[in-house]
């Protein structure tokens, strides 16, 4: 009965659009933005409108201009990163402390104390509860210092500025402006920052950017990266410059990640991801002081502990797997041996070995464990003193005797600068693999924003070692 | 019978502000169910974490809200289902965000709008508020950021501004909590209808345009009588919009 009505309607409607012609959009908007001025006025008084809209267009002015927009970005990247590595040092190494060489030994002495088997003892104290303390130790005061203050360069809101800044080059590359932001969620952690890339309504642009997410160093690396900087980049420089080139090392590959993402969105949008760049409006928000101690309380609630929970969950299988392949022999060799031993050609091709191969392998439920596993395997092999046994995860004591467990495993500046490479340029870790399939939804998708960056991470690790050698 | 007599403490929202439960995610069984819509970047994440209690990231850039986050509390005993929806400029083109808000406004018909909007950018914001007051008669004002509005010397009269608009006008600061006790009590009077809204209507439409509409809409308001919609559905007919004519067809606004 009602449709016929309805249909008349929408029939009615049909006529009256010829009727009223081509502007009835422009017109209707045109009415609405009347009205709302016709409303302020009457109701809206602004005094002297100087103080605050002119500050925010000052400080605009130079973090958002041609010559300083770079400098201070990289200022601040350099300062917050500095601050991490800086301020992480302390309660690391009272944490480590605390749970290895405090809580480790009570608790190996608790367990042969109520006579447990010495495999169930290894098993649990050794592999699984090592792993945990290990990258609580090692992830929690990093992750503690550049959440929070990430999330205050958040709240201020200078994340919007760094998208302006960058628009241009995003344009250039084919990709969208917005993708600035979903990349620096990247540097926190990369599938926050797949997620983040809703934001993105065009399909394609989208796909650009969290394929590329990966390309942003992220939490779970910065560590891996720090330590190994620290060791050996530090150590090829006078005593008073180590500081200041490990840490340019350390964001010189953040910019080589940058720079990776931007090819990597060119290369995508010329070929497979063809397409326009869509236009879009990106309001430049008032800058608002911090609320300081909400903002330090939310993101060691929100961000850290997440993360670090995450983390653990995945550190406490992959510790158990470690101790087992350390202590399962086949042939009187350990299947660790083994394997490393078969890694080793290609590994020494890439300029990198067998032990970290096989340490990326235990490790692509999570990067944090990347570390510990290579120093573990190294002293399985290499039987240098001072490791605690087979399939022990330790840490050294300061990254000195770490280095030294390196060298004698045969590492050179070859090695740990590959490290570091292969580190940028390697598959997401597995979490961030199935948010990039809950995402996208897509296997294929899944499957290239997979083997790309560790495709692109071995050709450039061969490269770098086979020109390294020339020389 | 025994009337409880409501002394002045009682209406006062100071007072039930006690009434006050902060439920998270906890959304079963509620009793209404409240919208939060508004401009990029004006709050609404602040606004929803200071009703709930929950803790929703929040942060300085536009469009951080990209999945529609729920929530709940409860006042007065009665359970309030709380979303917040991406923000948008305008509820006329066809991005997905706005479609979400737009459906959800539209379709999803919530008790109650909580419209907020920047107090020290209130005539670019109207543009959206004008628009939802078209699609919802029940709708509250959150004049949100009135700290920054303050630091900027700008004075707004609100009792002229909710005249104007035909529904309340609540000023906060949710970032400092202030005002989300009286934006409660007026969210819970609006969806037990102690409130009527007299929505604005956009007015300043060419005669041949406002023509069309009037009559388009009386026609709809013979199909579906007593809707509160028509002259937006208006609106979206003459646009063309295919989908809100499959939701004439299916009757889903009602």
């Amino acid at each position: 009965m009602d449709n016929k009505n309805i249909e008349n309607i929408i029939k009615l409607s049909d006529d009256l659009r010829w009727n009223i012609g081509n502007d009835f959009h422009d017109s209707l908007a045109e009415g609405i933005y009347a009205d709302a001025s016709s409303i302020v006025e009457e109701t809206v008084s602004t005094g002297s409108q100087k103080s605050r809209a002119t500050l925010d267009a000052k400080i605009d002015r130079i973090v958002t201009s041609r010559t300083w927009g770079f400098p201070i970005m990289f200022l601040l990247l350099a300062l917050v990163l500095w601050l991490t590595i800086i301020g992480a040092n302390y309660p690391s190494s009272f944490l480590s402390w605390l749970f290895l060489d405090t809580m480790h030994p009570a608790l190996k002495t608790l367990a042969t104390g109520i006579n447990m088997p010495w495999w169930l003892n290894g098993f649990l104290i050794d592999g699984v509860y090592l792993a945990v303390a290990w990258v609580i130790a090692v992830m929690l005061p990093p992750m503690a210092i550049f959440f929070p203050l990430f999330t205050l360069m958040e709240d201020f809101g200078y994340l919007p500025r760094v998208a302006f800044n960058l628009d241009y080059l995003f344009k250039k590359s084919g990709a969208h402006g917005k993708q600035a932001l979903t990349m620096s969620m990247g540097f926190g952690c990369n599938a926050a920052g797949v997620v983040a890339t809703r934001i993105i309504d065009s399909p394609r642009e989208r796909l650009v950017a969290i394929i590329t997410n990966n390309f942003s160093l992220c939490n779970g690396r910065w560590p891996t990266q720090i330590l190994i900087a620290t060791i050996f980049v530090g150590a090829v420089v006078p005593q008073y410059l180590a500081g200041f080139a490990s840490l340019a090392a350390v964001i010189g590959i953040a910019l080589l990640g940058i720079f990776f993402m931007f090819f990597t969105s060119w290369a995508l949008s010329k070929t497979v991801l063809k397409g326009e760049v869509s236009t879009f409006n990106l309001e430049l928000p008032p800058y608002r002081p911090p609320r300081f101690w909400k903002t330090i309380y939310t993101s060691l609630i929100d961000r850290t502990l997440i993360v670090l929970w995450r983390a653990v969950v995945f550190a406490a299988p992959a510790g158990a797997v470690i101790w087992l392949i350390s202590n399962i022999q086949i042939g009187g060799e350990s299947i660790a041996a083994i394997m490393i031993n078969s890694f080793d050609g290609f590994g020494w091709l890439i300029g990198l070995n067998g032990v970290i191969l096989l340490a990326y392998i235990v490790a692509i439920p999570a990067n944090e464990i990347v570390i510990p596993t290579i120093l573990m395997l190294t002293v399985l092999v290499t039987g240098t003193s001072g490791g605690a046994g087979a399939g022990v995860m330790f840490e050294a004591d300061s990254a000195l005797a770490t280095g030294e467990i390196l060298k004698a495993g045969g590492w050179t500046l070859l090695t740990a600068i590959n490290l570091m490479l292969f580190s940028l340029l390697h598959n997401p870790c597995s979490t961030t693999i199935y948010t990039i399939y809950k995402e996208t939804k897509s296997v294929k998708w899944t499957t290239v924003a997979t083997v790309l960056p560790i495709i692109m991470g071995l050709v450039i690790t061969f490269l770098v070692a086979q020109i390294w050698r020339l020389f | 019978m025994e009337t409880k007599v409501g002394s002045a403490c009682e209406t006062c929202t100071v007072f039930n502000a006690k009434g006050l439960k902060k439920l998270g995610v906890n959304t079963d069984n509620f009793d209404f169910v409240v919208a939060l819509a508004g401009n990029p970047n004006t709050g609404k994440s602040t606004v929803f974490n200071a009703l709930t209690g929950l803790k929703q990231h929040t942060g300085n850039w536009p469009g951080k809200t990209v999945t529609r986050a729920e929530g709940a509390f409860v006042y007065n005993e009665q359970k309030f289902k709380l979303i917040d929806l991406p923000g948008t400029y305008s509820l006329l083109s066809t991005s997905e965000d706005e479609e979400v808000a737009r459906n959800f406004i539209l379709f999803g018909k919530p008790s109650v709008t909580i419209i907020v909007v920047d107090a020290s950018r209130i005539e670019r914001n109207l543009n959206l508020v004008l628009q939802i007051l078209e699609i919802t008669d029940r709708a509250v004002l959150c004049l949100n950021l009135m700290d920054e509005a303050r630091r900027n010397n700008i004075v707004v009269d609100e009792r002229s501004l909710a005249r104007k608009l035909g529904i309340p006008v609540v000023a906060t600061s949710a970032r400092f909590n202030q005002g989300i006790p009286e934006l409660i009590q007026t969210v819970s009077e609006l969806a037990n209808g102690k409130i009527e809204c007299k929505p604005h209507r956009i007015k300043n439409i060419p005669p041949a345009i406002e023509k069309a509409v009037s009559k388009l809409s009386r026609e709809i308001e013979k199909v579906y009588p007593g809707i509160a919609n028509s002259r937006w559905i208006a609106f979206r007919l003459l646009e063309g919009d295919e989908q809100i004519k499959e939701a004439l067809r299916s009757g889903e606004f009602v």
